[in-house]
């Protein structure tokens, strides 16, 4: 019994970042109906924008020879001491990492839709999908050519098992992964059904066209989008740094994938369907790696489920959970 | 009145020529002339390299023979059919590994006499596995839209390369590959009684005109690529052909026509697929292994960026891409390496960090033209040539000089004038 919770633990902490990551995903298609093959790479920039915040705030030796170019950012060394000492100071850190890592990374994704998407609104619908596999290999080795292809990123919070000797792998990380992820999805939720933008938002996805001629700059919503859904997937990055201890060039690719299936379970276009569906998704993942063995299926196999989850979902019921089962009308 | 419509909308065989209507893509005479010494002088050209021991180009140009075959695959799922693939990869990988499996049961079965057996087994063993795969995969979408069609050929594809990995069914090894230790590896038909009985050497210069398995292999990479070029030119021009273009167009209004776009989207998944098999089986007797690390993410994306910055649709971009594409970061090592630039043999005085930085390179650029391609020239550099009709009369030519102002220009034809609803 212990052990199940221990996996459900690890399930749900997997699930939040999928659930991030995965609203990126549903939003954007559901503005565009276009697969932003470029969101796992918005992931995986967050993970290094977050680390080299981190690092300028918090170590020595990047501040160091970092203020021997920009001596103007001496201040920080003197403010390194605070957030490296007292708990206060730690979370202080982590809330300015997870803000800088979300307005950057939501920065670079209204770049990519500028420059990448927008041009090719009315292109066949081959194009856009090319340009974004485009803009995510250009990224990829963008980071591993001139960044690093990977770094350690330093454990900031306890993994100490604080259940005590019930053995449920209730860490102080994943506490503050899922909290924070169920507070942001909260927060997305209100956001999207309540405020005035939200309501845009809804339209837009709803009709672009309509939308237009009732007044909403149909643009800004849609960079909007490619700002809230890449800020997300940022966050989740810097989460995953925490997490897994390191950031990698290609550290995207397999929870890109996944969480796209995550956004799929639950009904692609669905906000609450991506949230539902990632969590779910994370919850099999660790049963599958738990108990696969127990039906003849090594843990290897465990990224094998979720394709073939994924493969099941779309010849059954392609319009997932949450959503409408997906007639095409001519 | 109604004889005006009819002149204007019957294109007669003289008009056509002089308009110049390409209606049917018949190669013309000289052009098949063309292309068969073309092929000769391919057949003829590693012979040379051979001699003058510069063997790495035959090597390079194998290599870019089998991309051709896997880029004219692909080609036939993008480009005639306008179904994006992300999985081309797994394929191959089907191809490679079901070529080596039954090649190694056979040759080791069969008594050495027929050793060759083996070799054909082989090729057709890919092609069956690459088949079954292509069946899985077309059930698996018949119902989807095109865009989760790519997704599921992703996921195929991670599928295939993590089931390789985990040596499943206890047939594929593991990370290591296919274990061959041991066993005889399925012998390519004639080649030891080629390389005995061909060796004429150039008096007592030191060079000679042999036959190398190099030579071999790229020899058959090449009648395989004629092959493969030859019949995918003659589907496209087919009923067949017709059928994926119209699906690519608007599957909707293909429906609407009659076309069964089941039918036509499984068959294109189909010979694509078949492609991507004879490729997967021919790479695994060229390398002599077959690991699960070939097979990465990346090898779909290297094909897909040829038929799309190539040309969609188009063989001859899918060509050049090939050779630009895949060939490039090899050629420039290669023109810098030991053996220096082909026949002139001058090594290019490129320094090793100035190599690898363009290998390196290669990727970066490659998703930076793949953006710029799609605002640019979504078609490929070298695109498709669709077969159009034209309007062959005076209200084309009116059309044509008025450019935009085409309503005037008709305007000014007798039969709007004339007020006569058609």
């Amino acid at each position: 019994m212990n052990y199940f919770l221990a996996q459900l633990v690890n399930g749900i902490t997997l699930g939040g970042m999928y659930a991030l990551i995965a609203l990126g995903y549903t939003m954007v298609y559901g503005v565009l109906l276009m697969i932003n093959f470029a969101h796992s790479e918005m992931f995986m920039s967050g993970a290094y924008i977050g680390l080299g915040t981190l690092l300028l705030l918090s170590n020595a030796g990047t501040q160091n020879a970092i203020c021997k170019v920009l001596p103007f950012l001496s201040f920080l060394k003197s403010l390194r001491g605070f957030f490296t000492s007292s708990t206060a100071g730690l979370i202080i850190l982590l809330v300015i990492v997870l803000a800088v890592a979300a307005v950057l990374t939501g920065g670079l994704g209204m770049l990519t839709e500028r420059f990448a998407y927008r041009p090719l609104r009315h292109a066949p619908r081959l194009a856009p999908l090319i340009s974004a596999l485009g803009v995510s290999i250009f990224l990829q080795n963008a980071v591993l050519l001139w960044i690093a292809s990977n770094k350690p990123f330093p454990h900031l919070i306890s993994v100490k098992d604080i259940s005590g000797g019930m053995h449920l792998g209730i860490t102080p990380v994943r506490i503050m992964i899922v909290a924070t992820s169920v507070l942001l999805l909260i927060a997305l939720d209100l956001f999207i059904a309540r405020t005035r933008v939200g309501k845009a938002m809804r339209a837009t996805s709803q009709d672009q066209d309509a939308s237009g001629l009732m007044g909403i700059n149909v643009n800004s919503v849609i960079a909007l989008t490619f700002f809230i859904g890449p800020a997300l997937g940022g966050i989740a990055g810097v989460f995953s740094g925490i997490y897994y201890g390191t950031v990698t060039y290609n550290m995207g690719f397999m929870p890109g994938i996944k969480s796209f299936t995550a956004a799929v379970i639950g009904g692609i276009g669905n906000l609450r369907g991506a949230m539902l569906g990632g969590f779910l998704l994370g919850f099999i993942e660790a049963m599958a790696q738990a108990y696969g063995s127990l039906i003849g299926v090594p843990a290897a196999y465990k990224d094998v489920a979720t394709f073939v989850i994924l493969i099941v979902i779309l010849v059954f019921r392609p319009g997932g959970l949450l959503g409408s089962s997906v007639v095409e009308k001519v | 009145m109604a004889e005006k419509i009819k002149e204007m909308t019957t294109p007669s065989a003289a008009t056509d020529k002089k308009k110049g209507a390409a209606h049917t893509r018949k190669t013309s005479k000289t052009t098949t002339i063309l292309l068969i010494a073309l092929v000769v002088v391919m057949a003829l050209v590693p012979f040379i390299f051979a001699a003058l021991g510069q063997e790495i180009y035959t090597r390079i140009l194998t290599l870019i023979g089998l991309y051709i075959i896997l880029a004219l695959g692909l080609n036939i799922l993008v480009g005639y059919a306008g179904q994006l693939d992300f999985g081309r990869i797994a394929f191959y990988a089907a191809g490679a590994y079901a070529g080596m499996i039954i090649g190694l049961l056979v040759a080791n079965a069969l008594p050495a006499s027929l050793a060759g057996a083996s070799f054909i087994v082989a090729i057709f063993a890919g092609v069956a596995g690459a088949a079954v795969l292509g069946g899985v995969l077309s059930l698996a979408v018949l119902r989807l839209r095109g865009d989760y069609l790519t997704i599921v050929t992703l996921g195929l594809a991670e599928i295939v390369r993590i089931s390789a990995q985990n040596n499943i069914l206890n047939l594929t090894g593991g990370a290591g590959g296919i274990p061959t230790a041991g066993k005889n590896l399925p012998h390519p038909i004639g080649l030891d009684w080629l390389q005995n009985k061909f060796y004429y050497p150039f008096g007592n210069s030191g060079y000679a005109l042999t036959f190398s398995p190099k030579v071999y292999w790229f020899l058959i990479i090449l009648v395989f690529v004629v092959i493969a070029i030859i019949i995918t030119r003659r589907q496209e021009n087919s009923r067949t052909g017709r059928a994926w273009a119209a699906l690519k167009d608007d599957d909707i209004a293909a429906r609407a026509m009659g076309i069964n776009t089941t039918k036509t989207k499984t068959s294109a998944i189909m010979m694509s697929a078949i492609w991507g098999g004879v490729a997967g089986a021919l790479f695994a007797y060229v390398q002599g292994v077959v690991s699960p690390e070939t097979f990465a993410f990346f090898g779909s994306i290297l094909v897909l960026a040829i038929v799309v910055i190539g040309g969609m649709g188009s063989t001859k971009g899918v060509i050049i891409g090939a050779v630009v594409i895949f060939g490039t970061p090899e050629l420039i090592r290669a023109f810098a390496g030991p053996s220096g630039l082909p026949f002139i043999m001058w090594q290019l005085p490129l320094s090793q960090t100035v190599v690898d930085t363009i290998s390196n390179y290669r990727n970066l650029v490659l998703g930076l033209v793949m953006v710029i391609m799609m605002a640019w020239r979504p078609d490929g550099i070298i695109p498709m040539v669709r077969p159009k009709r034209f309007l062959t009369t005076e209200a084309h030519e009116k059309i044509q000089v008025a450019g935009e102002d085409s309503v005037a220009a008709l305007a000014e034809d007798d039969l709007v004038k004339a007020g006569d609803a058609a």
